[in-house]
């Protein structure tokens, strides 16, 4: 390369590194594809780029994964859509690779090539494409077939479409299992772009073998068909061709296979409609929320309310209501919890009556459960309930719960409870609230784990937001500031950061007549980590308090505490100090 | 099993198939009289491929070594011509060296304190796919998923810049082997690479540049590399016995002294129990997993068997948690026949499925038994292995012998299984109806040298002096009263049965010894 060439030499290096020995380099460049495109040109891109890319496609994954993405949007660089098929031979062979994600990758880039493509380009190179993986020696290629069918179908030619549909069938009983579930997984979007005649008669002969297929794994990705087709069919076709299958499905000897049909049943309600839904998919629904696998009764409880979303209230409480309260006390702790997170959305379902009556005692009998993630599940998400029963009930019944789990042995309730607890105060109400609650706020304070102590501090700040400075006085400071003299340090400390949140709120009168001596008192504390957080308190309050104030108080308590014997005292009492300095040269 | 398919002889009629006459076909890695053994080389794990081409072995010292069939490529197109020239047909397989790597290395687990050797356990094959071979190996912790293909070796020839006359250019062209920051740019900045300051909307002529080269690679040999694409740790807190593929072609399961769990093999990171029979308080504990298998064509089951001489079959579709069996296999002892040792021998070493999967075979210490799967009341048959032993089980279980894990395995047809024995010998039996093939085959390069047709009446023409000569050191042969010698020290553990055809692969302690019929 030539002086006269030099601005080129950035762009020459990138070329040079498409092959250097360092990944790092090579992934560099593959990801720069464009720029070496746009500095090639469109025509040397076509010629010599794209070629280069087929030729060297033995790379690492992460450089292949790169290439595949890169090759996407590569239509611009090559000239536009008239081009665009110059691209498919190194996304083929990227379609052959081993690695999944690489070959996933370069069937979405086909994809996306192909749905720009113009039609005639598709019928002269995509759809040879296509049938060539599906012809592939090796089964890395057929699982990547199954996933361009859908670009391919409905460009082609009528004799085209029928070959087409019949390698489809074929993929659909490979002998590789792998290409089978490639092929069950794809029926869906397959079937999307097929006519609907033959959505009657190629499609479903080809869904019926799968869902009779030996491999529970290929078997359990024919569920998943069952309400893609069933979204295609007619209501009647479906009820006809998709229900038995579903029905039978949930019956089926393998707990993985009912797992996955308890997952996406509710899906089909739609596709089937009201009558179906009642006479057969509500029985079989039934039957997998008290199946036998804890697995799919997870599954099952999980979908509880999406379900009864879609049925009539009567209906849900009249079968899906009793399989509710049995699950509230299953034996495995996973399904409780399913349930937990779910339960609460049944209430405006079933509405006010119903879930006073039957939810009530179900949400109670969960929030008393022994496994904590249960519990958790059903408190964060209360306000859904206090829509529907209203505070006066909601208070009653699961007040003496909460007070319960505010002292729970697991932190993490008590942590979930706490994050709660200015929800419930601003439901509550201030009277109700003082009653019950104040108590417990305060005393975690006090609680063994430093998450709850700080937890507790932002706490009383959120309370004292909701409630006002005024009730703040009166409820909270005080309490606050008899704890500072705790013969434990780290109590201390919790006092210190709750002053500190607490004084923004308060305003500056309080703080300087009701805080600030107690901090300065904290000064003389005998534990340094005390006087150093006094120091970052005391920063803290700058803004807040008066300027005189500060001159008067917060000055001379850090110059003193710039004379400690402790190094951190002073950092920190220095840093106060300046910042002092730093907001009166500003004002 | 239909005794019909066992080759030319047995299809004239329907009695059973003739005993197979057994010749030697290969040996790697034979000893030299006198040659010491080094402990890294012993072999310890043997497996076939499924469709035969390729054998592995793994030994000690954490390597893999491949072979590759040769008899079939040589001669796969020409046959025609071979056969005009008189070359004999009926060919058994060859195998050469192809490759080898370094599976697992030495490791010290600093939580446990525990030292965890790189002796492969064993290896399973994976599914072919462009031409690559797909390996699963494991040491006692850590399962490992092997890629082997041939690499072209390129070498880049021609690029844009060209190094060394760059280097006069201010050392500009240093960039693409260092990465140090030249200050070349023309506005005075210094980039790490220089094309870091490239922008996407820098403008270039529509034609492009016409300077700028691709680079060009020439190729011209290949060679095999072996490339680790999965590693599969932390998941077994006791030693990892088996692993073995699931016919679905994406899972498989590994099993340990007390649990099984189901991997992925795409994702390494998350395994699921599947069998756990750690009772709560380890003091109950009775009874450990010591080998499992999958079956070969159901995905859903799978078979385990324990040290108390039971096969369990489960069900994969019955529940997540398989801890109940859906069968049980197991041979009530006979009464008044309990010793001291009778549970000690009882312990299953090895269970394989036969090809077709309706039949199991499981090795205990003294015998073979072959089951079927649809009948638990008992073994279908079952073959003593080295019943002379029996009086020695004191010794054996003094110098820990006893313990000794050996494995077995079945011929593609399922006609014949085999399994090893003490002093190098290996047991071949025909399992099918009305069989009475019983040979005893010796791991050295005259096999039949040692062979005993009639189990019950050993042979009288025993060698000594060769024998001599192989083994170490100067212990002295342990000799029965029928001068049946047999030496503890050389025992032939591991053995695999081609898939296909009539030849045994086996390891005599360094050597893998083949032979075919």
């Amino acid at each position: 390369m030539s002086r006269a060439d030099e601005p080129l030499y950035p762009i020459a290096v990138l070329i040079d590194e498409l092959k250097n020995d360092d990944i790092q380099l090579r992934l560099n460049s593959i990801r720069r594809l464009s720029t070496i495109a746009r500095a090639l040109g469109e025509e040397r891109t076509r010629k010599e780029l794209i070629p280069f890319l087929s030729e060297n496609n033995d790379d690492d994954d992460e450089v292949l994964l790169a290439m595949a993405e890169e090759l996407g949007v590569f239509i611009p660089y090559v000239g536009g859509v008239e081009h665009a098929h110059v691209l498919l031979p190194p996304l083929e062979t990227l379609c052959t690779v081993e690695e999944t994600c690489v070959r996933d990758k370069a069937v979405e880039s086909l994809c996306r090539i192909g749905s720009q493509m113009r039609e005639s380009d598709l019928v002269d190179w995509f759809i040879p494409l296509v049938k060539r993986l599906a012809a592939g020696e090796w089964f890395t290629a057929r699982v990547s077939a199954c996933g361009l069918f859908h670009i391919a179908y409905s460009s082609a030619p009528d004799t085209l479409k029928t070959e087409l549909r019949s390698i489809y069938s074929q993929l659909c009983q490979d002998d590789m299992p792998m290409v089978r579930r490639a092929a069950a997984t794809n029926l869906g979007k397959f079937a999307a772009t097929v006519e609907a005649a033959h959505l009657k008669t190629d499609i479903m002969s080809i869904f019926e073998d799968l869902t009779q297929d030996d491999q529970d794994s290929v078997r359990l990705l024919a569920v998943e068909g069952c309400a893609a087709l069933g979204k295609l069919l007619e209501p009647q076709d479906c009820v006809a061709h998709i229900l038995p299958v579903i029905v039978n499905f949930s019956q089926d000897k393998s707990w993985r296979v009912r797992y996955m049909v308890a997952n996406q049943l509710y899906e089909l309600c739609e596709a089937v409609g009201p009558e179906p839904t009642r006479t057969d998919l509500v029985p079989a629904y039934v039957r997998l929320l008290r199946d036998n696998e804890a697995e799919v009764r997870i599954a099952a409880a999980g979908k509880v309310t999406k379900f009864c979303r879609i049925l009539n209230p009567e209906l849900a409480v009249q079968h899906i209501l009793p399989c509710v309260k049995e699950l509230s006390s299953d034996s495995s702790q996973h399904v409780r919890s399913a349930l937990a997170s779910v339960i609460m959305g049944m209430a405006p379902v079933l509405g006010k009556d119903a879930t006073i009556e039957q939810l009530l005692p179900i949400f109670l009998s969960l929030l008393k459960d022994e496994f904590p993630d249960v519990r958790l599940n059903i408190i964060s998400k209360l306000d859904q309930v206090n829509q529907v029963i209203g505070i006066d009930l909601l208070s009653q019944s699961l007040l003496p719960a909460i007070v319960e789990l505010a002292e729970d042995r697991h932190w993490r309730v008590r942590l979930a409870i706490i994050e709660y607890i200015p929800l419930l105060a601003s439901q509550l109400g201030v009277g109700f609230f003082d009653d019950k609650l104040g108590a417990l706020c305060m005393q975690w304070l006090q609680d063994k784990v430093y998450s709850i102590r700080d937890a507790a501090a932002n706490n009383l700040k959120r309370l004292a937001e909701e409630f006002g400075p005024d009730w703040a006085m009166q409820h909270i400071v005080p309490q606050v500031l008899d704890m500072v003299n705790n013969p434990h340090y780290l109590y201390r400390m919790t006092v210190l950061r709750a002053i500190s949140l607490l004084a923004p709120v308060m305003g500056a009168e309080i703080t300087c007549s009701n805080l600030l001596p107690v901090i300065v008192t904290a000064s003389k504390d005998r534990v340094p980590n005390i006087k150093f957080n006094v120091a970052k308190v005391l920063q803290s309050m700058i803004p807040i308090v008066d300027q005189s104030v500060v001159e008067k108080t917060i000055r001379p308590t850090l110059v003193e505490l710039t004379e400690d014997p402790d190094v951190d005292v002073r950092f920190f009492a220095n840093q106060a100090l300046q910042s002092i300095d730093h907001v009166m040269m500003s004002s | 099993m239909s005794s019909g398919d066992g080759g030319e002889v047995a299809s004239a009629a329907a009695g059973p198939p003739t005993p197979l006459e057994w010749k030697f076909s290969q040996v790697f890695g034979e000893r030299t009289a006198g040659e010491e053994v080094q402990e890294v080389d012993i072999i310890s794990a043997i497996e076939f491929d499924k469709t035969g081409d390729h054998l592995a072995t793994g030994d000690r010292g954490g390597r893999v070594v491949l072979f590759e069939r040769t008899d079939m490529k040589e001669h796969g197109g020409s046959r025609r011509d071979l056969e005009r020239m008189d070359y004999p047909v009926s060919r058994h397989p060859e195998f050469r060296y192809k490759t080898e790597f370094q599976s697992h290395e030495p490791e010290f687990d600093y939580l446990k304190s525990l030292e965890i050797e790189e002796k492969i356990n064993k290896i399973r094959w994976c599914q072919m796919a462009n031409g690559a071979l797909f390996l699963l190996s494991t040491n006692d912790k850590t399962i490992k998923f092997w890629k082997v293909q041939e690499k072209k070796i390129k070498k880049v020839a021609d690029i844009n810049v060209d190094p060394s006359k760059a280097a006069g250019t201010g050392g500009i062209a240093s960039s693409s082997v260092s990465s140090s920051p030249k200050p070349y740019l023309a506005n005075g900045g210094c980039s790490d690479r220089p094309y870091s300051s490239l922008s996407n909307d820098l403008s270039f002529p529509p034609g492009g540049i016409p300077s700028l080269r691709l680079p060009v690679v020439t190729s011209s040999e290949t060679s095999l590399v072996a490339r680790c694409r999965r590693v599969y740790a932390h998941a077994h807190d006791y030693h990892i016995n088996s692993i073995s593929n699931n016919s679905d072609g994406e899972t498989f399961i590994s099993a340990d002294d007390l649990r099984i769990n189901l991997w992925n093999l795409e994702i390494s990171n998350q395994s699921f129990n599947i069998v756990d029979v750690k009772p709560a308080n380890m003091e109950d504990l009775t009874e450990v997993i010591t080998s499992a298998e999958f079956h070969p064509t159901h995905c859903n089951m799978l078979a385990y068997s324990s040290s108390k001489g039971s096969i369990r079959l489960i069900d994969l579709r019955q529940s997540a948690l398989c801890d109940s069996h859906s069968k049980l296999f197991e041979e009530q002892e006979a009464p008044g026949s309990r010793s001291f040792f009778t549970e000690i021998i009882a312990s299953i070493s090895d269970v394989k499925f036969a090809r077709d999967g309706r039949y199991l075979l499981s090795r205990d210490y003294m015998t073979l038994k072959l089951w079927d799967i649809n009948m638990d009341s008992g073994p279908v048959a079952t073959f003593q292995v080295h019943e002379y032993l029996r009086p020695k089980l004191c010794d054996l279980y003094e110098n820990d012998s006893i313990f000794d894990k050996f494995e077995c395995c079945l011929s593609g047809d399922g006609l014949r299984v085999a399994t090893g024995s003490y002093s190098n010998l290996f047991r071949v039996f025909g399992c099918a109806a009305g069989s009475t093939e019983a040979t005893t085959l010796e791991a050295s390069k005259n096999p039949m040298r040692r062979q005993v047709q009639t189990p019950s009446r050993p042979s009288r023409s025993l060698s000594s002096s060769i024998t001599r000569v192989v083994r170490r050191g100067g212990e002295s042969p342990g000799a029965d009263a029928n001068g049946n010698s047999f030496d503890f020290t050389t025992k032939l553990l591991h053995l695999a049965w081609h898939p296909s055809e009539n030849s045994i692969a086996c390891a005599a302690a360094n050597s893998l010894y083949m032979y075919y019929a």
